[in-house]
């Protein structure tokens, strides 16, 4: 590619034009689409500084055109809003996945998801603060699979020194920022001795370089299940790709399911921001049922990541606020409130903070 | 290929002889107290204690153990320890044990108990688990400095025999489901495959329902609500995570037992086959998996009457609550636990050597 920078530590602006920013928005499919209208009329509510380019990602069509489209959209943009494409099964396996691809074309290689008990949530377990940091383009997600035999698949998982030291770097980095005490490695390296192995010592070697937080290992199996039984003894996490899905899953199951949880992929020179457990949610599909408060606190970090703080913590608090309030709770919180009636709220809230804003009548016309 | 039935494990004057692995870290000492039990009830089995030393490179040892329990068919094994210091080449001996036997279903059932308090209640899930290909064929390099590629394998054999018992499981138990884990948007052709030999199997049980469901949304769906799952198959790695997740819900790793089955041997363990070396030989371990574990035994052994008296016992030692161990939130010792289930079978009337 021609955007290849050399050890890079600045990263530039996103594109900013008389003191506006433009991001791609892809709806996706499912709820996407719906979700993407609530997080557009949310902005235009709050008089937010961000113009979105809208493309559409067909996931029937074989023909790579349209993640090309997007892929050229976010290099020109820097910055991404999306919902989840879905994978048709229909289509002969040399189909890729287009949310994979997406991610290893733009090198988005640190996936970080930040799992927070929520005050007005009731779950099982309480106080969960675990920031999981997931590698995202290398692992067992490299699609690279044949068949020599007939009968008998292999499927290749690549881990890399190179990619393991950077995620473990990017982990190591964050929990400095964040004043975070301790990083857990998850991996299988009794059984895969070379692959995670590897893994493991890359991130050996990097917590030699932060020796004021505490480094340790575990395995994933165990990983799993003390995070059913003690969920708070973890704090930060590190992994590679397939242990990260199935960890981040449990934990967004923990703080109270997809509907709650954001997720941001980071790159050396992209950010995509989306739900953290990346569901199309086809079920739920214009229904207007579907929990808007994950895509919403996404936009929270898009709006944080263009440096846009004071309107990412407004529209937060306000979500926070609305998160609490049980006759609001959508269905997967065991709720009756429709996805409307919560921006609604939402907005409601944003309009009577004192000192606010300016922003449109809740009622007004949308242009 | 004929299947032929299981031949009978040896039996010489009505006596059993079972193979057995003490292991590693509480290993030892739990099987000790195990084989106390069976004096205790006269149960007509003998052990044959074959050690495995985890601190050596030579694969004497287990080969040792793999003969032994090809001559008497069933084995009752502690987890043998994987030393990180040993160099790459040195494969985990429990994986070789696994593999050189075909023992390729792991079934673990998971069951809410009622006397131990968990976050979740009225679980009850049956894993089937592939034990000997998928991520665990141990085939890694490293053709280019600083990239390693490992190989999962998944095979059409292999993927129709695990499929094909667990529809018959699930048909012999009654279980009206069974759901089949993957990662097949991802992993196309490895996981296809096996998604597609689930799915031929099934058409073959229409008495049993078949579904299938991606491994994140699963342990999703595991943590939040449990109960909607029945008969779960699945690859080796998925069948790991889930399986810890599962025992986890239910009340942790020593509360669980697991089974090996191959089609002519069959080794018991607990289900999520730790070692426990920090808690080893403190007298505080949970000797419910493996006693559990053993009562399995001897149901493979058909020794109904012995497995069950042992089983109620473990049971009802489970519901008085003073008897706790330190894992499940009680202060009571293994011994105490042991000698709790001992008196119990005592009170049944059965022979029973002195207490």
């Amino acid at each position: 590619t021609c955007n290849r920078r050399h050890v890079s530590t600045y990263t530039p602006p996103p594109a900013q034009y008389g003191g506006r920013h433009t991001v791609t928005l892809i709806p996706g499919d499912g709820i996407g689409p719906e979700l993407a209208n609530h997080v557009h009329e949310l902005f235009r509510f709050c008089c937010v500084p961000v113009d979105f380019e809208v493309v559409n990602v067909d996931p029937s069509i074989a023909s790579e055109g349209d993640i090309n489209n997007a892929i050229m959209a976010i290099r020109r943009n820097g910055v991404a809003l999306k919902g989840n494409i879905e994978t048709n099964h229909n289509l002969p396996p040399s189909y890729k996945s287009r949310n994979n691809l997406l991610r290893t074309t733009l090198d988005l290689f640190a996936n970080v998801m930040h799992c927070q008990s929520l005050p007005g949530v009731r779950t099982r377990h309480k106080n969960v603060d675990i920031m999981i940091i997931r590698e995202n383009t290398e692992g067992e997600y490299s699609s690279l699979e044949h068949e020599n035999v007939p009968g008998v698949v292999e499927c290749l998982k690549i881990i890399t020194r190179t990619k393991s030291l950077r995620i473990a770097d990017y982990a190591f980095r964050m929990a400095r920022e964040k004043g975070r005490r301790r990083v857990t490695a998850v991996h299988k390296a009794n059984i895969m001795k070379l692959a995670d192995g590897l893994f493991l010592q890359c991130c050996k070697e990097v917590a030699s370089g932060y020796p004021e937080i505490s480094f340790d290992s575990m395995i994933v199996d165990n990983t799993t299940m003390q995070l059913v039984s003690r969920p708070q003894q973890f704090d930060v996490m590190v992994m590679p790709n397939l242990y990260g899905n199935v960890v981040s899953n449990v934990c967004a199951g923990l703080v109270g399911g997809p509907g709650l949880v954001p997720g941001a992929n980071y790159g050396d020179d992209y950010a995509v921001f989306e739900t953290g457990t990346r569901n199309t949610g086809k079920s739920i599909a214009n229904r207007n049922t579907a929990n808007p408060t994950a895509m919403l606190l996404a936009s929270c970090l898009l709006l944080d990541h263009l440096k846009l703080h004071a309107y990412a913590g407004m529209i937060r608090r306000a979500i926070l606020t609305i998160v609490t309030e049980t006759r609001l709770h959508t269905a997967d919180l065991g709720g009756q409130g429709s996805t409307s009636e919560v921006v609604q709220s939402i907005m409601n809230a944003i309009q009577s903070t004192p000192y606010g804003p300016l922003t449109f009548r809740v009622y007004g016309p949308f242009i | 290929i004929l299947m032929r039935s299981t031949p009978p494990p040896a039996k010489y004057g009505g006596r059993h002889t079972v193979t057995l692995i003490p292991g590693d870290g509480i290993g030892p000492e739990l099987l000790n107290h195990v084989r106390e039990v069976f004096r205790f009830s006269c149960v007509p089995v003998d052990f044959e204690v074959v050690h495995v030393n985890s601190a050596v490179e030579t694969e004497d040892d287990i080969s040792n153990a793999i003969t032994a329990i090809r001559r008497n068919g069933v084995a009752l094994k502690g987890n043998i320890e994987t030393k990180h210091t040993m160099p790459p080449s040195v494969k985990s001996r429990n994986s070789v044990l696994r593999t050189s036997l075909d023992l390729y279903a792991n079934v673990m059932h998971c069951q809410s108990l009622p006397g131990v308090q968990t976050r979740h209640k009225n679980i009850d899930i049956m894993i089937i688990r592939e034990n000997t290909e998928g991520e665990y064929s141990s085939l890694e390099h490293e053709s280019v400095s600083g990239v390693v590629e490992s190989l999962k394998i998944i095979t059409r054999n292999n993927s129709l025999r695990i499929a094909d018992y667990a529809f018959r499981l699930a048909r012999e138990k009654g279980r009206r489901r069974v759901t089949a884990v993957h990662k097949a948007n991802i992993m196309k052709l490895a996981d296809g495959l096996f998604l597609q030999c689930c799915r031929e199997v099934a058409s073959g049980y229409p008495d049993i329902t078949f579904d299938s469901m991606i491994v994140d949304n699963t342990t999703m769906q595991l943590v939040s609500k449990p109960q909607q799952f029945d008969v779960m198959v699945m690859p080796n790695l998925y069948g790991n995570v889930v399986s810890n997740v599962c025992a986890g819900l239910v009340g942790g790793p020593g509360l669980v037992p697991g089974a090996n089955y191959g089609r002519d041997y069959a080794v018991f363990e607990t289900a999520t086959r730790n070692t426990g070396k920090s808690i080893a030989n403190k007298n505080i371990a949970n000797p419910t998996a493996v006693l559990l574990a053993s009562c399995m035994m001897l149901d493979h052994l058909k020794l109904y009457d012995y497995a069950s008296l042992i089983r109620n016992a473990v049971l009802t030692t489970m519901n008085e609550t003073r008897l706790h161990t330190a894992d499940i939130g009680g202060q009571g010792t293994t011994s105490e636990v042991v000698q709790s289930v001992m008196r119990i079978i005592q009170s049944k009337g059965q022979l029973t050597s002195e207490l």
